[in-house]
């Protein structure tokens, strides 16, 4: 199943789980993501079964304006 | 002979010393919101916001690894030991609903309900935009968000955006990072007599004078960033802007004088030695 993950295309098995995604780009916290623009909750990362084409957004803290 | 100040003085001084700034019924003893972008060191922004003493400091995200200050965390180990306020910002995002997952995320990563609404209509000049920018800070108020939005010095959008439940609002000086101050003090003055919530002025400001004049004219804070993160010393800048944000604080409170046409002499003319009448 193929899923990008911050513009950046992963091969996942299919079923694959948000958790999954986060340990194939490992993800370092503090951290947050969304799916296809849409939050998804921290507590819901083991329960969050991908799909194919998703567009995974993890994002981190950075200075700002 | 040195004359000291009497007690009705001292008390004066007391009052404006309590005059907080307060923000969705929280307070907050400085006036001044500053950036956290484009310094030249992590160490400098750290003696910036100690030299400044902000009432809170903007901060954003980014996708991982997209940035090299992400790396190990660096900025969120000095986020934890800097201990001040932050205000995520939605910087970048050109949709509403952008915004919205922006909001949410900063919300998990922060914790904290503030959210500095930045929804940019044109990339050139970043401008916000305007005409989504009310339903967009609806959404977030409704969503439990206590939204500083950031958007021009029009009184109708600003009218707008209290209505639907901004408890404050910030109207640029011009277009960020330019630091040109504000580029139309007839509208920002008509706003500040107009709208009775807090006003902070959001980008735009390059010199302290600037902070000082908005802040004389009853606006109710400054955020800044690029001013004081590209001044040849920021640290020195971001004391500067400090003193005269709380300047023009004082200023405003002690109630200027009118300006008039002509001269009026300062000095008694009673008594004037010399002085032969015609």
């Amino acid at each position: 199943m193929r899923v990008m993950i911050n513009q950046i295309e992963h091969l996942l098995p299919e079923g694959a789980k948000l958790e999954h995604a986060l340990v194939a780009l490992k993800a370092q916290p503090p951290f947050a993501v969304a799916i296809n623009l849409q939050f998804i909750p921290k507590s819901n990362y083991g329960q969050c079964v991908l799909a194919e084409n998703d567009q995974i957004e993890v994002i981190s803290p950075v200075t700002g304006g | 002979m040195i004359f000291t100040m009497n007690m009705n003085s001292i008390k004066e001084q007391n009052a404006l010393s309590k005059d907080d700034l307060v923000l969705y019924g929280e307070h907050f003893s400085s006036r001044l919101l500053l950036g956290t972008s484009r310094y030249p060191s992590p160490q400098i922004l750290e003696e910036a916001v100690l030299a400044s003493q902000p009432a809170m400091i903007t901060v954003s995200l980014r996708r991982q690894g997209s940035i090299a200050e992400q790396g190990k965390n660096t900025f969120w180990e000095l986020l934890k030991k800097m201990s001040v306020p932050v205000l995520p910002n939605t910087a970048g995002c050109h949709s509403p609903q952008e915004v919205i997952t922006t909001a949410q995320m900063a919300r998990e990563v922060f914790e904290t309900d503030w959210i500095k609404l930045e929804l940019i209509g044109d990339d050139y000049t970043l401008q916000p935009d305007t005409l989504r920018l009310v339903e967009t800070a609806k959404t977030l108020i409704n969503d439990g968000f206590k939204v500083l939005p950031y958007c021009t010095e029009d009184l109708i959008l600003c009218q707008r955006l209290v209505d639907v439940g901004c408890q404050a609002v910030m109207p640029w000086a011009a277009p960020i990072g330019t630091g040109q101050g504000p580029l139309n003090p007839y509208a920002m003055k008509l706003l500040r007599e107009r709208l009775k919530v807090p006003l902070l002025v959001d980008a735009g400001l390059g010199l302290p004078s600037h902070a000082c004049s908005v802040m004389e004219w009853g606006f109710d804070g400054v955020l800044l960033n690029t001013a004081v993160a590209l001044a040849d010393n920021p640290i020195a800048m971001a004391k500067a802007f400090a003193m005269a944000t709380a300047a023009g604080r004082s200023a405003y409170l002690s109630g200027a004088m009118s300006a008039q046409e002509s001269a009026q002499a300062s000095t008694p003319l009673v008594g004037t030695p010399f002085w032969h009448q015609a």
